[in-house]
């Protein structure tokens, strides 16, 4: 385009402005609009159909009802019965329950992984890889696997706390334990992500901040938290807001693991809203939900644009 | 302008940090300095916690790969054992044929490739011209559309899976049916903000100067991009087919409920997990980690350096 415009301006400079230049520039004009939005046309295309009409399309039908084959306008209907859905609420605290938790390991874990590993001067390559590695794998293998060393009677997680002369846990199989047991397979699969976005931003981090740090008498932990926090609180911030939005529509781990349970202990936002679907046949409630979803985590949507910006400004 | 900021503080640091490694050869200074490191405490310290971390992250990544890995060549009594069996009294290798065979593995196997490899294919061509277009060609409007290309990066997915699902049953003024068809996989895939983010800025780096000699020269602007752009552009196309194929690889929620008659491997292995014996079923977990983890092993390097070009992808 800087190309034709320069062309344009050229010939502006040096014939006459007569009416039938100008046609000939709106001509060319059109012609490479129309060009250009042929190569946008595919991708444009994709976003209308499976991004912005499915989205309008949810609110509307969160406000509509059918009944053998009768679409009905039942106003906040749906939403009404969404909320007075006691498992709509107990959904609400397991997902917030998963990502407090994930949150607390999913967060810090990486994070304290990146700092020691960033300090070795041996190794960092192998510890990468591992640390990665069941990113890379099938969810489902990493998650399957999970639910045999966790099997309350012969899994390995019990011989080992066992061993260890620890009380043994019931893992997936109990009300209490099967949102944290889900948490940790969940981190362990997918830590190495985090990890090697915290790596990549203390290797950023000038020396010369630490020299300094040092001489002024900082202990290393002092150092962590007056050089490294600082230093990367952009990236730990958006990576935070970026795993509250991922935490909270968590649902294959659910699935696959414990099927909801035990006692709908596990039963996810994300799960509820798949069982309205495909269990109930209820798509307009699931749409209602799906509409909530949007919302409360357009919040923190919203949050991470804002932090962005300040951080763009420093 | 969501993950801009961030990109271009990692392209700085990235820029810093180059120039600090040439001013300092082989030695960026971290948390901890080097002479403190080279006294005999701090070695001894150092090769200790070192030593430590490597047998820990090794036991705690490597060591359920082994156990999958191995668990196939088990009986399901050893698989099951306390104390546990760590290797096979007599391996055999029965359990891996049994699950190739009761999960439909060949199956499975090509049906993703066949999911994963046409996504990359449509995201090549739809999310480069789009990209393409939306830096170079620059068509009128093209501001807003990308505003809002991005502005979907800010929808949770899971929250628009039932209008999606709705959609993909009975396409608009076609009225198409895609389920069970690749296409319901292929299509939404190109609907990807994020890659047509990262290809555009990618883009937006090459100097007109070159595109406007390739014009002087008579070019189109499909031959200007395929002679000139494309082969400019290899790393980010690296990125990008990376994460596209990663992406359908790992994807649950939605080919659980659009194909569920051409099963991906993941949604295979999890539906026929009820009702396999227990080493056939690990064997079948590790035959199904096979492809990812060799491909990771073989592009590690891309991958990892993609990870930080598309910062924070989750």
């Amino acid at each position: 385009m800087a190309f034709a415009l320069a062309s344009e301006r050229v010939r502006d400079n040096t014939g006459q402005r007569d009416s039938r230049s100008t046609w000939k520039t709106l001509r060319r004009a059109t012609g490479r609009n129309l060009r250009a939005h042929a190569f946008l046309f595919g991708a444009l295309l994709c976003f209308v159909l499976f991004t912005w009409y499915p989205m309008i399309r949810e609110i509307i039908m969160s406000f509509q009802r059918v009944h053998r084959g009768q679409t009905t306008w039942v106003g906040l209907g749906n939403y009404r019965q969404v909320a007075a859905d006691p498992e709509f609420w107990q959904a609400w605290r397991n997902t917030l329950e998963f990502t407090g938790l994930a949150l607390v390991l999913g967060f810090a874990a990486p994070f304290a992984v990146a700092i020691v590993v960033n300090e070795f001067r041996h190794a960092q390559g192998y510890l990468r890889i591992l640390v990665y590695l069941p990113v890379m794998l099938p969810p489902v293998a990493g998650i399957l696997l999970f639910k045999y060393f966790m099997d309350p009677g012969f899994g390995l997680f019990n011989q080992a706390l066992h061993f260890l002369h620890l009380p043994k846990s019931q893992w997936l199989a109990s009300k209490t334990t099967s949102m944290p047991s889900i948490v940790l397979v969940s981190t362990w699969s997918n830590m190495g992500t985090a990890t090697l976005v915290y790596l990549a931003a203390l290797q950023g981090i000038p020396g010369d901040l630490y020299e300094a740090a040092e001489l002024d008498g900082c202990s290393v932990l002092q150092r962590i938290r007056h050089v490294t926090i600082p230093q990367t609180r952009l990236i730990l911030s958006l990576m935070l807001m970026l795993q509250i939005v991922a935490t909270m529509q968590m649902f294959t781990e659910s699935f696959v693991l414990t099927g909801g349970g035990p006692e709908g202990s596990t039963t996810t936002v994300v799960y509820l809203l798949y069982n309205y679907a495909f269990s109930y046949n209820k798509f307009n409630t699931a749409a209602a939900l799906g509409v909530i979803m949007l919302l409360v985590l357009a919040i923190f949507s919203a949050i991470y644009i804002v932090l962005e910006r300040r951080g763009s400004e420093d | 302008m969501s993950r801009h900021s961030l990109l271009r503080a990692l392209d700085a640091r990235n820029r810093f940090h180059s120039q600090q490694l040439k001013s300092t050869p082989n030695y960026q200074r971290t948390l901890i300095s080097r002479t403190q490191l080279n006294t005999d405490r701090g070695r001894r310290l150092y090769w200790t916690a070192l030593t430590i971390a490597l047998l820990l992250a090794t036991l705690v990544f490597i060591g359920p790969l082994f156990w999958m890995a191995t668990g196939g060549f088990k009986t399901s009594q050893e698989l099951v054992s306390n104390p546990p069996v760590l290797l096979p009294a007599h391996p055999s290798t029965h359990a891996f044929s049994l699950a190739w065979d009761r999960l439909g593995m060949a199956q499975l196997l090509w049906n993703t490739v066949v999911y994963a490899g046409g996504a990359l294919l449509l995201q090549l061509i739809f999310c480069v011209a789009a990209a393409y277009s939306l830096s170079k060609l620059r068509p009128i409007f093209g501001n807003w559309i990308l505003a809002l290309m991005l502005a979907s990066m800010m929808i949770p997915a899971a929250a628009l899976v039932i209008p999606q699902y709705l959609t993909v049953l009975d396409l608009p003024f076609v009225h198409w049916n895609l389920q069970n068809t690749p296409w319901v996989i292929w299509l939404p895939t190109v609907a990807n903000a994020f890659n047509i983010f990262l290809l555009k800025r990618f883009f937006d780096s090459i100097p007109n100067d070159l595109l406007d000699a390739a014009a002087v020269d008579g070019a189109g602007p499909l031959r200007t991009l395929w002679r000139i752009v494309l082969p400019m552009s290899r790393p980010i196309l690296g990125v990008v087919s990376i994460f596209a194929i990663v992406a359908v690889w790992k994807d649950f929620l939605w080919p659980l409920i659009t194909v569920p008659a051409h099963e991906t491997l993941n949604v295979g292995v999890s539906t026929a997990s009820t009702s396999m014996p227990d080493n056939a079923l690990v064997g079948g977990l590790f035959l199904a980690s096979i492809p990812t983890i060799v491909l990771f092993l073989i592009f590690q390097r891309n991958i990892m350096a993609g990870l930080t070009v598309g910062g924070v992808k989750g």
